[in-house]
């Protein structure tokens, strides 16, 4: 293959894998400059993958084409649904947010699962019929070298996720929601001096993150595994969890994460077909995204520090 | 009301909350929740073998529960006891299978590989905390990627392409036929007995030594330690450390005892998060980690009766304990019921 072939062929593959991450890594932004760490993540798009996967074998013969779609709003409600647990725990309850995220992990998959076993009665749902369709961008494909790499066989869904970053982007820094959001994740005491309902907006936070969450694990059913068992979200949560890191709390830095999460994922499986990639040995790839993680955070890759008030619960009148 | 009571009560209430939030589950999606439970009974209780396996579920859950407990008390949180558990198994069968020894050096030899191992896994994250001031849960959670994904490439080197390794030698096994007779020949091991002594372990570092008390004193307030001159630094890498190595020793349970090899694995075997209920559940005490891991343990193990008794699928126990450790986190919201509680009682 040559290097443009190469280019042509993982370009598009590294934004597929990365469509799912950039958007429950944008849930994960919200949450956290809220001030609720959201170790849930990979339990929500559990959830989302599930409820997803579940709508789409019900309603694919009402619905037909639009079934994808559809499937994605009713993950969103349901992974928007269980992260109020989440945000009870860690609001309302004062919970420890670690331990409440792990236990909504393990409530994700269990509850996933039991399901899947109760309604089809093996332990993985069927095939769906109804998938995500990619497609030739009509003209912008037949640009040189830019058509090719970004217009050809694409997902709609890659164009959602991104829209859906830059929509972040303006609400976190550009609306008084935004500002009113980072303050009570950064000092929660000064905002409710100022006015703020520090526990609403948390409640909200945690809320969009579980929605978008829900999308993310939908579009992964539905674009790259096309059912749904015990191993179709296998870490992808926390990976996204990374990329929010890697990205440094900012909606368009985690992006760019995913995004080349993305192109380590899609090189892992397809290295084998590509010249000098296929020497390094598979398993550099796929503890990349991590190992990355670890150096952005221990400082070597720029400094990226949480919001300050993330991780605790706001008690009034508590200094 | 005491706190000492109420310490005690909320995982209690706890656990009858989880129970019953299962139950009611089973309800609703039409299964009979007291034949579920009693196949749950059966499955754990029902004959000498039943039992036999159910301790055996218990021995690693002991040692991962310890390792999160031990972390706890120092003020860590330790998410990576799961990696650090894998990459214990895969050093111990690897020194089970590389090598052949007289018994009274390759078990050792074995146990203490799990244990270097663990303790180097949890090494990174506690030396990342000290100098650089990184959080834990973080890079824990990244390392038990790492841990997964290097295992298996490592079980792929030395298995020559296959996914898993030859079975160890018999001189490394935790194996008895003396406890295999006991309990109609099911698979209980040795394990247990070194699970329970690493208990009174980490009880005896905690509780007697100088090293416990610095521990447990950087846990409560790192500032005042620092102040009253111990290194918080090395207190802190040392938690990790040891915390790993019990981690470490959790996987040479799996490695030499029940399984007798490690196989290349898609995803995380559990045992690790678990830990984390077992040390919330037991207060992150000694004492506490044994009830815990009874409790989990025996859940885990009785769950694989209900779908041939009762028809109801295995995942039923995993809510139950996801629910248990909600109301355990959310113990504040208990405490407070319990206070209003108690404040009526003395009004009347």
């Amino acid at each position: 293959m040559s290097f443009l072939e190469v280019l042509y062929f993982i370009v598009p593959s590294a934004i597929f894998y990365a469509a799912p991450l950039i958007l429950v890594a944008i849930g994960g932004v919200f949450s956290e400059r809220s001030g609720v760490i959201n170790i849930g993540l990979e339990g929500l798009m559990v959830i989302g993958a599930f409820v997803g996967i579940l709508f789409n074998l019900l309603f694919a013969d009402t619905f037909g084409n639009a079934t994808p779609w559809l499937s994605l709003i009713a993950a969103m409600v349901a992974a928007l649904l269980l992260s109020l647990v989440h945000a009870v725990a860690s609001i309302s309850f004062r919970a420890d947010q670690t331990v409440s995220g792990v236990a909504i992990n393990l409530l994700a998959i269990a509850l996933s699962l039991y399901l899947v076993k109760k309604i089809f009665g093996k332990g993985q749902t069927d095939f769906i019929t109804e998938r995500f369709t990619r497609y030739d961008f009509p003209v912008l494909s037949d640009i040189p070298f830019i058509g090719p790499m970004f217009f050809t066989k694409i997902y709609n869904t890659s164009f959602l996720a991104i829209i859906i970053a830059i929509i972040a982007w303006f609400v976190i820094y550009k609306t008084p929601f935004g500002l009113r959001l980072r303050s009570v994740g950064e000092h929660p005491m000064a905002a409710d001096t100022m006015g703020i309902n520090v526990n609403r907006m948390r409640y909200i936070a945690v809320m969009i993150s579980g929605a978008l969450a829900g999308i993310g694990g939908a579009i992964y059913a539905q674009t790259i595994s096309g059912d749904f068992g015990h191993a179709t979200i296998n870490g992808q949560g926390f990976m996204a969890l990374a990329a929010m890191i890697f990205g440094k709390w900012h909606p368009l830095g985690a992006m760019g994460a995913a995004l080349f999460f993305g192109l380590a994922q899609a090189l892992s499986i397809a290295s084998s077909s590509i010249p000098i990639i296929q020497d390094i040995p598979n398993v550099f790839l796929l503890i990349l995204p991590y190992v990355l993680t670890i150096f952005a955070l221990a400082g070597f890759i720029g400094r990226a520090n949480a919001p300050k008030a993330n991780g605790i619960p706001y008690i009034k009148g508590q200094r | 009301m005491s706190t000492k009571a109420t310490n005690i009560l909320v995982p209690v209430i706890s656990v009858i909350l989880g129970l019953i939030v299962g139950a009611i589950i089973m309800l609703v999606s039409g299964y009979n929740p007291i034949d579920g439970y009693a196949a749950l009974w059966n499955g754990i209780f029902g004959d000498l073998y039943t039992i036999g396996e159910t301790i055996r579920q218990i021995t690693p859950y002991l040692l991962a529960g310890l390792a999160v407990a031990f972390a706890f008390r120092s003020g860590l949180f330790n998410i990576g006891v799961e990696g650090q558990l894998i990459v214990g198994w895969f050093a111990a069968a690897y020194v089970g299978v590389a090598v052949e020894l007289p018994m009274i050096i390759h078990l050792p030899l074995a146990i203490l590989a799990a244990a270097a191992a663990g303790a180097i896994w949890g090494f990174i994250p506690g030396l990342l905390k000290a100098k650089f001031h990184v959080h834990e849960v973080i890079v824990t959670i990244m390392m038990n990627y790492i841990a997964l994904h290097t295992t298996n490439a490592l079980i792929k080197t030395v298995s020559g392409g296959g996914d898993r390794t030859e079975s160890i030698f018999a001189s490394a096994s935790l194996r008895s036929e003396f406890l295999e007779n006991l309990t109609e020949f099911s698979c209980l091991h040795f394990g247990i007995v070194i699970a329970l002594v690493m208990v009174g372990v980490m009880w005896f570092i905690l509780e007697k030594t100088t090293l416990g008390f610095e521990l447990k004193a950087v846990g409560f307030n790192h500032n005042a330690s620092q102040y009253a001159g111990m290194n918080v630094n090395k207190n802190i890498i040392l938690a990790m450390v040891i915390s790993g190595a019990f981690a470490g020793l959790g996987g040479a349970m799996e490695a030499l005892g029940t399984f007798e090899y490690v196989s290349s694995k898609a995803g995380f075997t559990g045992i690790g998060f678990d830990g984390i209920a077992v040390a919330l559940l037991g207060m992150n005490t000694p004492l506490g980690v044994i009830f815990g891991a009874t409790l989990f343990g025996s859940l885990k193990y009785g769950a694989l009766n209900m779908p041939n008794a009762a028809g109801i699928p295995l995942e039923i126990v995993e809510i139950v304990i996801a629910v248990i450790i909600f109301f355990v986190a959310s113990g504040y919201i208990i405490r407070l019921f319990l206070l209003r509680a108690a404040k009526k009682k003395e009004a009347k």
